[in-house]
């Protein structure tokens, strides 16, 4: 690793030492981390969206004489003025005057977004849903024959859950007559069927948290410690371990500065309550 | 202030300060714990092990610096399995924040190209792993959806140029690639909702064979597709990272973070059981002195 390389390493591992130190509390070494954060990507993100978006269709093309040209349209693609057009009537929405132009793109945007959406996600996420739901159920493999893996979504058992499962979940969002007798106890079993779904989703949630932490300190380990300490590296010299520590002494200095002003706070709320 | 008192009215931050030093402690002692692969995983693994050389594989990988500690490990078990079998790999970024990411994932993965290994007792010699042969990186294009619905007209029509401005056509590896029909397989390596948009308008309007690596945050909602049959495999969080290393016999961070993350289950679990204790016997002692009272 190349000095350069080691201080921008460094700066990131000392942005995730300001991200975790909210942990204890707000501070301005998060305040900083976070502000960074929402900057850097709102920049990327435009700088991206421009490169990617608006120059390969629109933008800057360049002619044979190696001027920039703007707004210069690949002749074959006229019809790319007609989106460009739209687009750029949404900045009339800064005007009180005409902001109301904004409409007409917002309008052919949800119009195009709600008539692509709406056959397409009522296929994938009812139609197919339902038909998996409703799949005949393998009662074979209750008696050992076929598939007799429990876990395994196509065996009986699992089919049955599903299909009783979602019944339940249903019926239990169903208001129009309340909830007693047979309703009433399919609603409570639909209640736990929500609520082992739930708990798989915490579950799954836990380990994502869990997972960013273990990335993190895999990456202060692996490559901010080890990297200040490797003298294998031919290019190693003082400017290293002095990168590191100039961090781990400033965290440290923060952290003796907080636990001071934490036992002197606590120490004078003791004298006062005592007088 | 009775002990189930103390419990209820524990500070949150003890909770935070000994999870790290338990995890702190587990990823030191550097111990190992077997991982069991899952059929949902392993499906992915196989199909793409019987994939013939030549095939194309096509990885949107539509996540960003935020969801890599789950994600990357994934990436960097598939690209790299299909890159040694020999299988062309095309690659998108949807995620606005990841085309930096991915690129630097790839020449990670091609570095590694570089090194003979040997996976599931089978050699593997070292090779150079080359742009427009090996692999295309299409790079980022706003509004997932669609270009979603528009690379299954033609890859051309959304991406003409690829993420390095080098035209499509002019790719060795995109000759004979058009759209969806012409791939093997897609698995999508996903951070947002764009994996609604794969299952909705990629496999739901042309129907190719679709799996997904998700964030372990929405894991159990793509559950029900697999079941429908909408995707072959999923892989959910570090979990199905890990489970897909050791079935491609190639270890990385995913299965050194295991008996961290079970190291912090067990003290979750041990906080959430000691939280509830405190809750039931604090409310039976509330019940007790009411009747007393009355």
């Amino acid at each position: 690793m190349e000095f350069s390389t080691f201080l921008w390493t460094t700066f990131a591992a000392f942005l995730t030492l300001c991200i975790f130190s909210f942990l204890y509390k707000d501070n301005p070494f998060y305040k900083f981390a976070e502000h960074l954060f929402v900057g850097l990507s709102a920049g990327y993100f435009a700088m991206i969206l421009w490169h990617n978006g608006l120059i390969p269709k629109l933008m800057f093309e360049r002619l044979d004489d190696g001027h920039p040209y703007f707004l210069y349209l690949d002749s074959t693609k006229p019809w790319y003025l007609i989106p460009a057009a739209l687009g750029a009537l949404m900045w009339t929405r800064f005007s009180q005057k005409y902001s109301w132009i904004s409409r007409w793109p917002l309008a052919m945007y949800i119009g195009i977004g709600a008539g692509t959406a709406v056959p397409l996600e009522m296929r994938a996420r009812v139609n197919q849903q339902l038909s998996a739901m409703m799949a005949d159920i393998n009662w074979a493999s209750f008696f050992g024959h076929g598939n007799v893996n429990l876990l395994d979504p196509n065996s009986g058992l699992s089919q049955l859950i599903v299909f009783v499962g979602a019944l339940c979940a249903l019926i239990y969002f169903y208001f129009s007559k309340a909830h007693t007798g047979i309703i009433g106890g399919m609603a409570k079993l639909g209640i736990w069927i929500l609520m082992i779904g739930f708990g798989a989703s915490f579950g799954f949630t836990v380990m994502a948290r869990v997972s960013l932490f273990i990335n993190r300190m895999q990456f202060l380990d692996q490559q901010w410690i080890r990297g200040a300490h490797d003298a294998a590296n031919p290019n190693y010299h003082w400017g290293y371990p002095v990168a590191f520590y100039v961090v781990v002494l400033g965290m440290l200095l923060y952290v003796f500065y907080e636990l001071a002003s934490h036992l002197s706070a606590k120490k004078k709320a003791k004298t006062g309550t005592a007088a | 202030m009775n002990i189930f008192d103390k419990m209820m009215s524990f500070d949150r931050r003890w909770v935070f300060l000994f999870l790290a030093v338990i995890c702190v402690a587990a990823y030191v002692a550097g111990i190992r714990i077997p991982i069991l692969a899952e059929p949902e995983v392993t499906s992915i693994f196989r199909f793409i092990d019987t994939l013939p050389k030549g095939s194309i594989v096509f990885v949107p990988m539509d996540y960003d610096p935020g969801s890599m500690a789950e994600l990357h490990p994934m990436t960097y078990a598939i690209v790299e399995q299909c890159w040694r079998k020999e299988i062309k790999v095309l690659i998108t970024a949807l995620s606005q924040n990841g085309p930096g990411m991915v690129d630097q994932a790839l020449r990670d993965i091609a570095d590694s190209m570089k090194v003979p290994r040997t996976y599931n007792g089978v050699s593997y010699p070292a090779r150079e792993v080359v742009n427009g042969v090996d692999y295309a990186f299409l790079g980022y294009k706003p509004y997932p959806a669609m270009v979603i619905l528009g690379l299954g007209q033609d890859f051309r029509l959304p991406f003409p140029l690829d993420y390095y401005g080098t035209p499509l056509d002019s790719l060795p590896m995109m000759r004979g690639a058009h759209n969806y029909d012409d791939i093997a397989c897609a698995i999508n390596i996903s951070g947002t909702n764009a994996t609604d948009y794969w299952i909705s308008y990629g496999q739901g309007r042309y129907g190719f064979k679709l799996a997904i690596g998700v964030t372990g945050v929405s894991t159990a909602q793509y559950y029900p597709f697999l079941g429908s049959g909408q995707i072959f495999g999923i892989m959910g969080g570090m979990l199905g990272a890990a489970q897909y290393e050791k079935l491609a016999d190639n270890p990385g961070n995913a299965t050194a973070a295991m008996p961290i993350q079970l190291a912090a289950h067990v003290v979750i679990i041990a906080f959430v059981i000691m939280g509830n204790v405190g809750y039931f016997m604090t409310r039976r002692q509330q019940k007790r002195q009411q009747a007393v009272g009355r």
